[in-house]
Parts: C-alpha cells; structure tokens; sequence
C-alpha cells in the first residue's frame, strides 16, 4: 500500500541548535505508527514538521507523490488533509462542543452547515460526547476536552491523524477514557501517526513503533521487535528506563 | 444652596439640556463603535506574522510604521488641540469646509481608534498560541483564524476596556465645544450665559453626565454576561450512544496496565 506521508531527509533548527537531523520515515495508509523516545528528542517538533506548524529547515515532505516544501503548494488545503491532536487540547474557547467541530468544515472545507453538523455528530458519537454538544471547552473535564479535539480532527476527515501526546496533560484517571477512543480509531482502520509516553499503548495498537532520541530515528520496527528485541543500546536503555 | 432655582433652571431649559444630553451620546456611542471597528482592524493588521521576503514583506513593514505613527499622534496629544488641527486645518489643507457633527465623529472615531488599536493589540497576543495553532491545523489561515476564532475571544476580553473608552468619550466630547458643537456642555455654556447662573447650571450639567456614564457602565455589565452565556449547559440524553463513566475510564485503564 501507499504511503500516504513520507519525509525525507527533514532537518530543522532552531537558531544554531539542530533539533531534526536527516530524518526519514513515512507513515503508510492505514498504519499506526507510534512515535516514543525521551523528552526533549524532537518527537513533537517532527510532528509539527509534517503538518508545517513549524518551518523545516531542509529535507522534503512527499503528500500524494508532490513536495510540499518544493512547491507553491498550498499549505492550507494540505492541512485540512491532517488532523491534529494537540497535547493541550486548544479548544476554540470561544465556540461550543458542536460549533468547534463544525466551524472548520463550513469555513474552510465549505460544508453546508447541515452537512457539517451531521459529520460532525458523527464523530461526537464516536468519541462518546455527542451528549454534550452545547457545552463550552470551559466548562468541560481534559478527558472530555480531548475526546471533543478528536472529534474536531476526525470531522475534517483527513487522511491521517497526528496525536502529539494526547494523555500528558490529562489527570491519571481520564487517561483511560481517550486511549480506548483511540484504539477504538486504530482498529477502525484510520492512518494514525501517535507520539506517546504510553507504552502499553503503544505496544497495543501500533503496527509499527519509531524510537527517537537526540533528533534522529534510532530504530524502528514491530512492537515486538522494538519492545522485545530492540537492537540498538540506546533503544534498550530508554525501555528500561520508562519501565521504572 | 438653591434647589428651588436649580429645579426651576432645569424646567425652564431642559429641552436644550435634552439635546445636549442628546448630542452627547449620539457623538460618543458612533465615536466608540466606529473607533473600535478601526481598532480591530489596526490591531488585526499590526499581528499580520511578518512573511520571510518578497514585496508583502516591506509593505507590510510601510503599513505598520503609518500606522504606529498614527496610535502616536492620536495618544499623544490632547484631542481638543486634535479638534482645533483637524476643524480648522481642513479648510486650509484640503480645502474642505467640515461640517461641525461630521468633524466630531471623524475626530473622536479616529482618536478612540488610536486607543482601541493598542487594547486590540494586547488582547490578540494575550490569546493562547494554542488557538492560532487549532486554527491553523484545520487549515484556517491568518484571517480566518483572526475572524472565527482570536478576534471573539478579543473581543469579549477587550469589553471592560472598551466600556471605559465609550465612559471618557461621554465626558471628552465635552472638549468639542471648542468646535461649537452642539454637545452638552456647550449647551450649559449657552444656558449659563443666558441666566448667568453658573454653579447651579452646572451642577445639573453634571448630574446629566453621571446618569449617562452609570447608565453605560450598567448596560456593559450586562452585556459581558450575555456573552459568557449561561453558567452551566444541558446535556442531551438522546445523543447519547456510549456512556462513559469515570469508573469504566479507571477500569479500562488498569486493564491497560496489566
Ligand atoms: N520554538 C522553539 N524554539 C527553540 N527551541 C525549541 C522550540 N521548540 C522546541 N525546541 C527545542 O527542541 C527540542 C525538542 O523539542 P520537542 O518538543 O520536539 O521534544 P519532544 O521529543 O516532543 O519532547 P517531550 O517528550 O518533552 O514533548 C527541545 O530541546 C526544545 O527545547
Ligand atoms: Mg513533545
């Protein structure tokens, strides 16, 4: 199968200090790939890469067989073709459960607002907060708030959904409720690209686990093998460490 | 002290109280709405993120250094000198006879604007990098972003501040006499010229001022907590497809670990 994502050679820096040094890696249709390796390793800022929030400073980034960092492509559409889950959440504060998963499908992917409300209450259902559609972010637990930014992404439809560490920022007990959302998506079948401290997670769902450490990709390979067998003395030192 | 003259001044010459009152008003409430539209629209642009090079890059640099120039001019000078310049400047300059009401609005819209674009400011970087990001992730660019999600959340926070510019409109206008607008203390100039009784003429004009400032501030208040909507939100039953207690998320989670 395609991919659907593939970066090559990506570098970025931020002033003199190189955070991404010549990464390659691409995500096919229908993976799950998660991404773990300690603090600090440039695991979000490769997420950030690939949906351009950040600027990379070298490499390419091929989306359907095109450059996007070549071209005059246009980043915006690219975006709606990403959906992201942001370790915070960032709710739009000012729109409710409903209207934050309906204003980027009417204003950017120009759905009729009764179209947009039923994909919208599509993915509500799924995530489990469809109860809940007239509350504001404020007024919401972080487990609920996370559930509604996924179903926010997934109401965009994308091709591929990039998690930059959705449980961190959650209380111990509200953890659980949006891992099982997302493994409920892994098993649906969608191309999920996941940076996590959850190994367990990680373990259960991938199809494929990438090890990250000081801006380069250690190793990568079945949960088995990076969990079980991992090869590279860096790998098996982070594993031991995050076992603790 | 004479409450028996005060009130007779006021029944003799209320209608031209009223219309000063009136004018007043009139003068502040386009002032603060037209100064806030060019408030939002000088703060929007002056966050434009700056592009790496090219031709947009030194047009919006030209762009922003007019318009600091302007926040400058209109905060640091007193706005009856503001008035005299613009008032009497026109004719000369432009050769344009202003009409009177027309110069007031144009110059408190222009001179709140100038204040309303540094509050403007400050509210739109005090917003979460978070929300710019959402925004941007979901394919908004910068002015989507700014329309649908940072300029409401702005625009909520900036009301207390807002209300206080609409609040020292009411009593600057007053500085338009300059112009011999018609506002209210133009008007109780008039009367108190006519019945040279100048402290009780006053003092109503000053009773007349503070019903009008409390009365904007109460409405604001008002207004702030429609915009907060309600306190607490119905949960719709129907909708419900998966119901999730807390004790399943712990359960679910300690299977996890195991
Ligand atoms: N905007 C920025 N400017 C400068 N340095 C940055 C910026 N963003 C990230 N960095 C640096 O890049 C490095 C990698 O950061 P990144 O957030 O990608 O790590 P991470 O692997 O996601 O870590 P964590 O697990 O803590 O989230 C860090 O040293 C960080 O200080
Ligand atoms: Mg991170």
């Amino acid at each position: 199968m395609g991919n659907v994502i593939e970066v090559q050679h990506l570098k970025k820096s931020f002033g003199s200090n190189e955070i991404l040094k010549d990464i390659d890696f691409s995500v096919k249709k229908g993976e799950v790939v998660c991404i773990i390796g300690p603090s600090g390793s440039g695991k979000s800022t490769l997420l950030r890469c690939i949906n351009l929030l950040e600027k990379p400073s070298g490499g390419s980034i091929i989306y359907n067989g095109q450059n996007i960092l070549d071209h005059k492509h246009n980043i915006y559409d690219y975006r709606t073709k990403l959906g992201m889950v942001f370790q915070q959440f960032n709710l739009f504060n000012n729109h409710d459960v409903l209207s934050n998963c309906v204003v980027g499908q009417t204003k950017v992917l120009k759905r009729s607002v009764k179209e947009a409300e039923e994909v919208a209450m599509k993915y509500l259902n799924v995530v489990g907060m469809s109860q809940y559609i007239k509350a504001k972010p404020r007024q919401l637990s972080g487990g609920m708030k996370q559930r509604v930014a996924i179903a926010r992404a997934l109401s965009m439809e994308p091709d591929v959904m990039l998690f930059d560490e959705p449980t961190s920022a959650l209380d111990p007990e509200m953890v659980g409720e949006v891992l099982s959302v997302m493994k409920k998506l892994a098993k649906s079948g969608l191309t999920m690209l996941v940076v996590t401290h959850e190994m367990q997670f990680a373990k259960e769902v991938s199809d494929r686990v990438v090890f990250m450490d000081q801006g380069v990709i250690v190793e990568e390979g079945t949960p088995e093998q990076i969990f079980d067998n991992p090869k590279q003395e860096r790998t098996k030192e982070f594993l031991s460490r995050v076992a603790r | 002290m004479t409450w028996g003259l005060i009130l007779d001044i006021f029944k003799t010459y209320w209608p031209m109280f009223l219309r000063g009152a009136g004018m007043t008003l009139f003068i502040s409430v386009i002032g603060t709405v037209v100064g806030t539209i060019i408030g939002l629209l000088i703060g929007t642009i002056r966050t434009i993120p700056t592009p790496d090079r090219g031709p947009n890059k030194i047009l919006l640099k030209l762009v922003n250094y007019i318009l600091t120039a302007y926040v400058e001019f209109f905060r640091g000078t007193p706005m009856i000198v503001q008035a005299s310049v613009i008032y009497y400047g026109a004719p000369l300059f432009l050769g344009i006879d202003m009409d009177r009401i027309f110069a007031a609005l144009f110059i408190v819209s222009i001179n709140t604007g100038a204040y309303i674009a540094e509050i403007v400011r400050g509210g739109i970087i005090s917003v979460d990098k978070g929300q710019f990001e959402a925004a941007h992730a979901i394919g908004m660019n910068h002015v989507k972003t700014m329309l649908h999600v940072v300029l409401p959340q702005v625009i909520r926070n900036i009301l207390p501040a807002v209300g206080n510019e609409f609040v020292v409109n009411i009593k600057d206008t007053s500085v338009l006499n300059v112009i011999s607008v018609t506002e209210l203390f133009f008007q109780s100039k008039s009367i108190a010229g006519n019945n040279f009784r100048y402290f009780e003429t006053y003092f109503i004009t000053s009773i007349i001022y503070l019903i009008m400032t409390i009365t904007v501030t109460r409405i604001l208040r008002i207004l702030e907590r429609k915009l907060d909507g309600p306190d607490n939100f119905t949960v719709i039953p129907g909708n419900q497809m998966q119901v999730q207690k807390p004790e399943d998320a712990v359960k679910r989670r300690d299977a996890l670990k195991q």
